[in-house]
């Protein structure tokens, strides 16, 4: 690896993880979950996590790759790819504008090659600040062109998913991405790629009808809500509240959905696990 | 080329007496065998299936049922599967390829049922296995949306070689209700939602969505039943013939590579690797 050029792809990383913290952070940052202050030194520290109660706060691609990828193994795939408006929706490329400007992401998700001790792979990661992570065109696009060059790199494939779900302003072409993510994932596990998928709060939706479903290895952050349908659109459904818990990432463990829940501190370790297990890319 | 809006249109795909999939089975099928169940727990009526012959050749139907009786209405859920249904589904269509036979699939549901059991009995697995099943199997694959294309609940019957719409149904990310109610927090708004949504059967062809559209009688296919009936058959044998002499892999490449490029949302230039 050219020392000059890693060096730099790093400091592009820290730049942009740090630029994701700022917009989130002041000196007490308070848990939306539990609702207590804590000084925001303490929430660094945890990568994000309460010091209270351990609620696992959304964090943004850039953060997340610069907290799991070994320093200097970071390339960013597919960065030009911009989103479309396929509907002429009122508005939308307004918002679409306003949101790069805010996040500094063409769209809500992030493809890069990286290295976990030392073993290569291709990693997508959604990132819940640009319209709840929702899946349009460009997300869908982007997580199938990473399934395709792990397959054509025979490398392993590492999903983060955090997303409402299907994006509304795409409509119909976002529905179709999940069949063409799902195409994609079928494609690539089907000649012998290793696909791991790792949900964080919250992934619901098309996401979690598709691709984030999918792995051969299935994990979660603590306390993630995972489910097809929303909590409120349930209840207003059945007519009754749900119990505490339900659709979390422990309520999936238990019902049969994941193999491993993993605190953010560990993924690292995880996944480097899991990858030298697999090593070939999952291939004998 | 209609004169429905597309607010009366997604009341005319509604419509109580619309033929639903157990109708278009009796009419163009025989030696219809149902197939219930998903051997893993249950058995899920709002998704009805079978093997039976299309014009003497054996083909593996699939289909939403809404029922069309309240009582029928209540034990179908409406037409909401659950992941029971699902998992039949794709234990349907795998047995579909081993006995190569076409597999066609009728599309009529507000959605994938938002229940608490069939959360916990992974509605979105179950939806997600259906889609990847789908887009590899080594056979042909025909669907037809004829009612309501609601959501994943819907796609994940219909990734085909050929998608198909009758006139007047609609297709979409979510209910015209649910649109409203999430990007405006008003689901009243329902009637505005169609018109920004594109979900009619034009407007999807126009996207590259659905491969053909079937015109329906005048005033919509609940007027005349047979005049449907004819105008599906016609359209089942044509498609039919056209993609029985493709090869299996060819089947599973083509139906790959047209949900490939929907959508792709940028222009062609912008691929790229380091």
């Amino acid at each position: 690896m050219n020392g000059t050029f890693s060096r730099r792809r790093d400091r592009l990383l820290t730049y942009r993880a740090m630029r994701e913290g700022k917009i989130t952070s002041s000196r007490r940052t308070r848990c939306s979950a539990c609702g207590a202050e804590s000084p925001q030194l303490e929430w660094d520290r945890s990568l994000q996590v309460c010091p209270r109660c351990g609620f696992h706060a959304p964090v943004g691609a850039y953060y997340r790759l610069s907290n799991i990828l070994d320093p200097g193994s970071f390339q960013e795939l597919e960065e030009k790819l911009a989103p479309a408006d396929p509907l002429s929706f009122p508005d939308y490329p307004a918002k679409l504008e306003q949101l790069e400007e805010a996040t500094g992401l063409k769209d809500g998700a992030v493809a890069a090659l990286g290295r976990i001790e030392g073993r290569r792979a291709v990693f997508g990661v959604l990132d819940s600040r640009f319209l709840m992570g929702s899946m349009g065109t460009a997300v869908g696009e982007k997580i199938t062109r990473a399934a395709e060059y792990a397959d054509k790199k025979r490398l392993p494939l590492v999903i983060f998913s955090a997303s409402g779900g299907a994006r509304m302003q795409e409509g119909i072409f976002s529905l179709m991405q999940m069949a063409k993510t799902a195409a994609a994932i079928q494609r690539f596990q089907s000649r012998g790629g290793l696909y791991i998928s790792c949900f964080t709060h919250p992934t619901t939706g098309g996401v979690t009808a598709s691709f984030a479903s999918l792995g051969d290895i299935m994990l979660a952050e603590p306390g993630a809500l995972i489910g097809f349908a929303g909590p409120r659109v349930i209840e207003q459904t059945i007519k009754e509240q749900l119990p505490e818990g339900f659709q979390r990432a422990e309520y999936l463990l238990d019902h049969g959905f994941l193999d491993r829940i993993v605190p953010r501190s560990e993924w690292r370790t995880v996944l480097s696990q899991l990858l030298a297990l697999h090593e070939k890319g999952g291939r004998p | 080329m209609s004169r429905f809006t597309p607010e009366e249109k997604v009341k005319l795909a509604r419509h109580p007496d619309r033929p639903g999939t157990a109708d278009f089975i009796d009419a163009l099928f025989t030696d219809f065998f149902e197939q219930r169940g998903d051997r893993f727990c249950g058995e899920d009526p709002s998704i009805l299936g079978g093997i039976a012959r299309f014009h003497g050749r054996p083909v593996t139907v699939v289909g939403h049922r809404k029922g069309k009786s309240l009582e029928e209405n209540l034990r179908c859920n409406f037409g909401m599967p659950s992941p029971e249904g699902y998992r039949k589904a794709q234990r349907l269509m795998k047995q579909a390829e081993k006995f190569g036979r076409p597999i066609i699939t009728f599309v009529d549901t507000p959605g994938a049922y938002p229940g608490k059991e069939a959360e916990e009995r992974g509605q979105g697995e179950a939806i997600a296995r259906c889609l990847a099943l789908m887009s590899a199997l080594e056979v042909p694959i025909i669907s037809v949306i004829t009612g309501e294309g609601g959501s994943g609940g819907a796609l994940a019957l219909a990734v085909a070689n050929r998608v198909l719409m009758l006139e007047h149904a609609v297709y979409s990310v979510l209910s015209p209700e649910g649109f409203a109610s999430i990007l405006w927090k008003d689901s009243s708004r329902a009637d505005e939602a169609c018109g920004v949504m594109k979900l009619t059967a034009q407007d999807l062809r126009r996207g590259g969505i659905v491969q053909g559209v079937l015109r329906e009688p005048e005033g919509g296919a609940h007027t005349d039943w047979q005049a449907v009936f004819r105008t599906m058959d016609a359209a089942l044998t044509r498609e039919l013939a056209g993609l029985e002499k493709w090869k299996g892999p060819a089947l599973a490449r083509q139906r790959y590579e047209m949900f490939r490029a929907m959508g792709q949302g940028l222009p062609p230039a912008g691929r790229e690797e380091p």
